[in-house]
């Protein structure tokens, strides 16, 4: 078997020096490296846009030396609606429809980042029933944030059981946001000032039973998936990301945790009422696949966590702020009053003023530090909407996670990052 | 407005735990550039929620190493790198502004710099000091056209290389559509940089 490969690799030789010309003996003695098959010949690889590993509409163009990845540029952009754009043109409040279009796969936590970004320029308080409804709001959405990142990459390398137990719970999950909000995916569900709706009688203690529930589950993923030989020689080493490049592409979120950076916006800047919930920040030193594969995971327990002590705090009360320029009237006093029809329409057609002024608004997202930039000049549209989503400096980091490593390994450095094209393209 | 008040729901504390911090580094920082600091706005004074520091752009690569190295300072995590169109009024031709945002991993507080630019005025790059700077770079050539120097690579990052014009400027139409009937074109040659 050894004499055969020695041969074939002898022929090859022969005819790479024969078709340059270089037959000669004294290139025969040339130094051969022996991972690179195919003498000094690259193969450039395009993948992407629309390929199932690229998680959306990702193109990645590699130069191969065998199956190394020797270098590579990434390209984005092909679902780029605008939003800076939009934002500058459009009311503040409606401009709430465009947050879930970032990153959907957590839409409600962009809901609330941006309400709270508006919220703080014009110097709202929402009361205590709302923040604890939308802390809930931006756990659930980590979740199953964490379950597709998780469970897409489980399943970009191989593993398709283990994505369908996080899928279960997080249709689940999915039911739950659909009774706040009539709305599954694209939720929609914070108001400048407020929520949409209240949530339903009963809503606190079905989502402590779901609680209970995805425990269990989470639980049972580990055990299958946690100290799987294939998946720890597939993931462990893979893809190393070390601190310093971390820090220096702008890493945050679970992916820098995972490189041992200590930083959670959630308890380093605390918001909303996370300095009344108790929970742990994992943090992991490799920096590899399986590290970000380990954070997520328990990330997703301690968002459980924190998910039970909400629901054990909210109490019933008003999920309005008083604030009579953000409020949207009651729609009996609009049908039933002229002041209040007038009102409505003034609200929903002009729109409500914001103060001069600006604001970098930023809070833990599910993928890291999601922020929005808002400029006022005192109009009810915004100056400036720059929306800083996490993906980006990701993404950017992506060309030099793989260098050096297997095509192969490219899908499995991709979905443990989580690019979601939404954010990035914005 | 008044972002004065403390705001528990939106982190609105700032004030009062980096408030003291802020007033510090200020002073030191218009101790050392002195004439190259044009104007710093501060929370309590105008609303804004972190300290904004107008450099000239010839300080401000200095000023940035200062504040991402020096013990006091610590902002090493660049947050982000954006830009606002001011457009040219009366008072100034200065029409851009470049925003950095800066964050401190070990200290966690925020600032923000800005340079103001005229228009066709070129700016030194930050990827020298930030490698994460590139992309946020480059859409700001996007989008504002906005130049920077040396620049590895500064070509359009979301829209097509063909397209002409800066979408985000304010004298660009929201719907400046332009249609391309075929794809954009691989290039090998970025494989090299």
């Amino acid at each position: 078997m050894e004499k055969e490969k020695a041969h074939e690799s002898q022929n090859s030789k022969l005819t790479h020096e024969n078709r340059f010309g270089l037959g000669s003996s004294e290139h025969v003695s040339i130094e051969h490296d022996p991972d690179d098959l195919w003498g000094d010949s690259r193969v450039i690889v395009n993948i992407g846009p629309t390929h199932p590993a690229m998680h959306g509409a990702l193109r990645m163009v590699a130069k191969l030396n065998g199956e190394t990845i020797e270098s590579s540029y990434c390209q984005f952009g092909y679902t780029h609606r605008a939003k800076e754009k939009l934002g500058e043109n459009r009311t503040y409040h409606q401009f709430v429809v465009y947050t879930d279009r970032l990153n959907y796969c957590s839409s409600l936590l962009n809901n609330v980042v941006y309400a709270m970004a508006v919220e703080r320029l014009m110097g709202i308080e929402v009361p205590p029933r709302c923040t604890w409804i939308r802390m809930i709001c931006c756990e659930l959405a980590r979740v199953i944030d964490h379950l597709i990142c998780i469970g897409i990459n489980a399943v970009d390398l191989g593993a398709f059981s283990y994505f369908l137990y996080g899928f279960h719970q997080r249709e689940e999950a999915y039911t739950l946001i659909e009774k706040l909000c009539g709305a599954r995916l694209t939720t929609s569900y914070t108001r400048i000032g407020g929520l949409m709706y209240d949530a339903p009688d009963g809503w606190e203690k079905e989502v402590k039973d779901w609680v209970v529930r995805t425990r269990k589950v989470i639980d049972e993923m580990d055990r299958l998936l946690t100290t799987n030989k294939i998946w720890c020689d597939r993931t462990q080493g893979v893809a190393i990301f070390t601190k310093e490049d971390c820090l220096s592409y702008s890493y945050s979120g679970p992916n820098a945790r995972a490189a041992g950076i200590d930083i959670d916006l959630r308890r380093d800047q605390p918001c909303l009422f996370y300095r009344d919930v108790e929970f742990d920040v994992p943090i992991a030193k490799e920096g590899d696949v399986y590290a970000r594969y380990r954070v997520r995971l328990e990330e997703i327990r301690q968002s459980l966590n924190i998910v039970a002590q909400c629901a054990d705090k909210v109490k019933k009360g008003p999920i309005w702020s008083e604030d009579k320029r953000v409020k949207i009237p009651d729609k009996t006093l609009v049908h039933n009053t002229m002041e209040g029809m007038i009102h409505h329409f003034k609200f929903f057609m002009t729109g409500f003023d914001v103060p001069e002024g600006e604001a970098y608004t930023t809070f833990e997202a599910a993928n890291g530090e999601l922020g929005f930039y808002i400029v006022s000049k005192g109009a009810p549209r915004a100056h400036r909407m720059r929306i800083r989503g996490p993906s980006v400096y990701h993404y950017q980091g992506l060309d030099l996670m793989v260098r050096g490593e297997k095509i192969a390994d490219l899908v499995a450095a991709l979905g443990s990052i989580n690019i979601i094209a939404g954010e990035l393209d914005r | 407005m008044d972002i004065r008040t403390p705001i528990p729901t939106n982190g609105g504390d700032w004030q009062t735990r980096f408030g003291e911090a802020w007033r510090l580094q200020v002073s030191q920082l218009k101790q050392r550039f002195g004439e190259a600091i044009e104007e710093i706005r501060m929370p309590l004074e105008y609303p804004t929620d972190v300290p904004i520091v107008f450099v000239k752009k010839e300080s401000l690569i200095g000023l940035l190493s200062f504040l991402k190295s020096e013990s006091g300072f610590e902002y090493n995590f660049l947050s982000d790198i954006t830009a606002t169109d001011e457009q040219i009024s009366q008072q100034s031709d200065r029409r851009f502004e470049v925003v950095y945002n800066f964050f401190s991993q070990t200290r966690f507080w925020r600032i923000r710099v800005k340079i103001r630019l005229k228009e066709n005025e070129e700016t030194p790059t930050l990827v020298h000091l930030w490698p994460a700077a590139n992309w946020a770079e480059r859409e700001i050539w996007d989008m504002f056209g906005i130049r920077f120097d040396g620049h590895p690579n500064l070509r359009r990052i979301l829209m097509d290389s063909r397209w002409e014009g800066h979408p985000l400027r304010k004298d660009y139409p929201l719907r400046g559509y332009q249609i391309f009937p075929t794809p954009e074109p691989a290039e090998p040659g970025f494989l090299e940089n």
